[in-house]
């Protein structure tokens, strides 16, 4: 056998064992989207948004409760973490730069996105939950903050890095002070990374359970109280399939199918933003 | 011949503990384009980069001697912002800015100060105009400037450096991007903005600093070999080495 035979079938086994890794990837993500589907378009209807917690023999309600308490607490932990943690990337890519504090920063940041988020739940429940004595809305809040932060100042350091020196020569060299120079140039050079990072950071805590276990807890019905037990899907969900009745069964399904369905569009939002010229 | 604008005194220039630039000593001719030639790592674009302070942004420049910008040094500036809306600089590559072609021309007006509309819009035409891109984007100034082709975003660099009327302004290698049309337009412009404006070039093209500039300074190891009109640089150069690199023995 030629060499350039050998090559062209070391090539194709490569090409083979490719697409079957692929394709057995691809099995299990769709086998788990079709059960999810299957599954959850039984209780997907207008009660479903519309009506909360209700005994099994009332038809179990709907998760209105849950989604409001979820999406309370995403919101709030994002309107907070989010300038929070755009501002924290800026120190440590332009004014911190090189600097000791900016380093560690940006090393805890790297270190906090890898750490399991039931360790923040833990940690929340010790610092503020038992201090404070009882579970409550701004403690999921809080605990989803801390995730969302770390993840925003990496990324929000690593769009502005990316941000050619030449450009930022140019600007200084046109007589602009350090902070136009970030507002102007740096900051809308890097806007698109940044936005995709900030939404990318807000799909991962949307579907967050376990820092909200031992912070917000849970409730049966609908509340704005955040100072209280709060209800989020993801914990209904998670609290539901421990129930007996199919009813619950099935509106766990329906919630699973709404959780992935928002992170979907999330993603693609993302995607489209960061492809978008 | 004309005064002189920029004059070096002893100037040496080190990365840190790595001393790139050795003792130059040279005058730069208002109204007049210099050209600073030289093989790769010679310490040109170094020494360019010294008369706006722009090694300033990072930790690493130690100057020594004196720069002198009408007669005060330019190493012992302060007011930096100052310094530069006085010498401009037009870099290597495009480096047009995420912003409308308009904004990306009036940036360094407003940073000068200059808020009222109507001299915007007009100092931005004029700066446009000179640069022979008033036709091309007069329908289109609220395009985004990094949506022109390369050789469109080097003219509106020059514009855009060129409107807040600087006294010297600074070219590092501006057409070592650019195709051959690109590159003629730049040096014809480049010969008719003299009259107002100081231009010091770095090149890596003989070619380019015979056809544009007025006066050549040859550097070779970070030190000045010869400065003297490009006449005088390329029919008689003084110095073997100078010889030896213009007519390509390098």
């Amino acid at each position: 056998m030629s060499s350039l035979h050998l090559r062209k079938l070391k090539s194709f086994i490569f090409l083979i064992f490719c697409l079957v890794s692929a394709s057995i990837a691809l099995f299990f993500l769709l086998f788990i989207l079709y059960e999810v589907i299957k599954n959850g378009l039984q209780a997907f209807n207008i009660a479903l948004f519309s009506e909360d917690f209700k005994p099994a023999f009332l038809g179990g309600g709907g998760l209105r409760h849950a989604l409001v308490g979820q999406f309370l607490m995403t919101i709030v932990a994002s309107i907070i973490g989010i300038p929070l943690g755009i501002a924290g990337g800026i120190y440590v890519a332009e004014y911190g730069k090189g600097t000791r504090t900016a380093k560690l920063l940006s090393n805890i940041s790297d270190m906090a996105i890898s750490v399991p988020s039931i360790i923040v739940g833990t940690f929340i429940f010790g610092l503020i939950v038992m201090p404070f004595h009882g579970f409550s809305g701004w403690a999921g809040t809080i605990s989803l903050i801390i995730l969302l932060l770390p993840i925003i100042i990496r990324s929000t350091e690593e769009n502005i890095n990316q941000v050619s020196p030449l450009l930022r020569e140019t600007a200084y060299a046109l007589g602009a002070p350090r902070y136009l120079v970030i507002k102007d140039v740096v900051l809308k050079s890097a806007k698109q990374g940044i936005i995709t990072g900030v939404i990318l950071a807000i799909s991962r805590i949307a579907g967050e359970t376990a820092p909200l276990l031992f912070t917000s807890a849970n409730f049966s019905q609908l509340t704005f109280d955040m100072s209280n037990v709060i209800p989020s899907l993801t914990i209904t969900i998670y609290d539901y399939t421990n129930l007996p009745d199919q009813v619950y069964l099935n509106l766990a399904w329906s919630g699973s199918l709404l959780v992935t369905i928002v992170i979907l569009f999330i993603n693609i939002l993302a995607r489209y933003i960061f492809t978008k010229k | 011949m004309t005064n002189s604008i920029i004059e070096f005194k002893n100037l040496d220039f080190s990365y840190k503990q790595n001393q790139v630039v050795f003792n130059i000593n040279a005058i730069i001719r208002e109204n007049q384009v210099t050209a600073f030639i030289g093989p790769s790592g010679c310490g040109k674009s170094t020494i360019l980069r010294c008369i706006n302070r722009i090694h300033d942004l990072y930790d690493y420049p130690v100057y020594g001697g004196e720069i002198l910008f009408h007669g005060e040094d330019i190493l012992k500036e302060k007011d930096l912002i100052t310094l530069r809306t006085r010498i401009g600089m037009v870099f290597q590559k495009p480096t047009a800015f995420p912003i409308s072609i308009y904004e990306n021309v009036a940036y360094g007006l407003r940073m000068k100060g200059i808020k009222d509309k109507k001299i915007l819009d007009e100092k931005v035409e004029l700066a446009l105009r000179n640069s022979a891109l008033w036709d091309f984007a007069k329908d289109k100034l609220k395009q985004l400037g990094t949506e022109l082709s390369g050789g469109q975003q080097q003219r509106l660099c020059i514009a855009r450096a060129l409107a807040p009327e600087p006294e010297v302004i600074l070219f590092d290698e501006p057409t070592s991007a650019l195709d051959p049309v690109s590159t003629a337009q730049i040096e014809n412009f480049i010969q008719t903005i003299k009259k107002k404006v100081t231009v010091v070039i770095v090149t890596h093209s003989m070619q380019q600093a015979a056809r544009i500039s007025d006066r050549t300074a040859f550097f070779l190891d970070g030190e000045l070999l010869e400065c003297d009109t490009t006449d005088n640089i390329f029919t008689n150069p003084q110095d073997q080495r100078t010889e030896d690199y213009i007519s390509g023995r390098f």
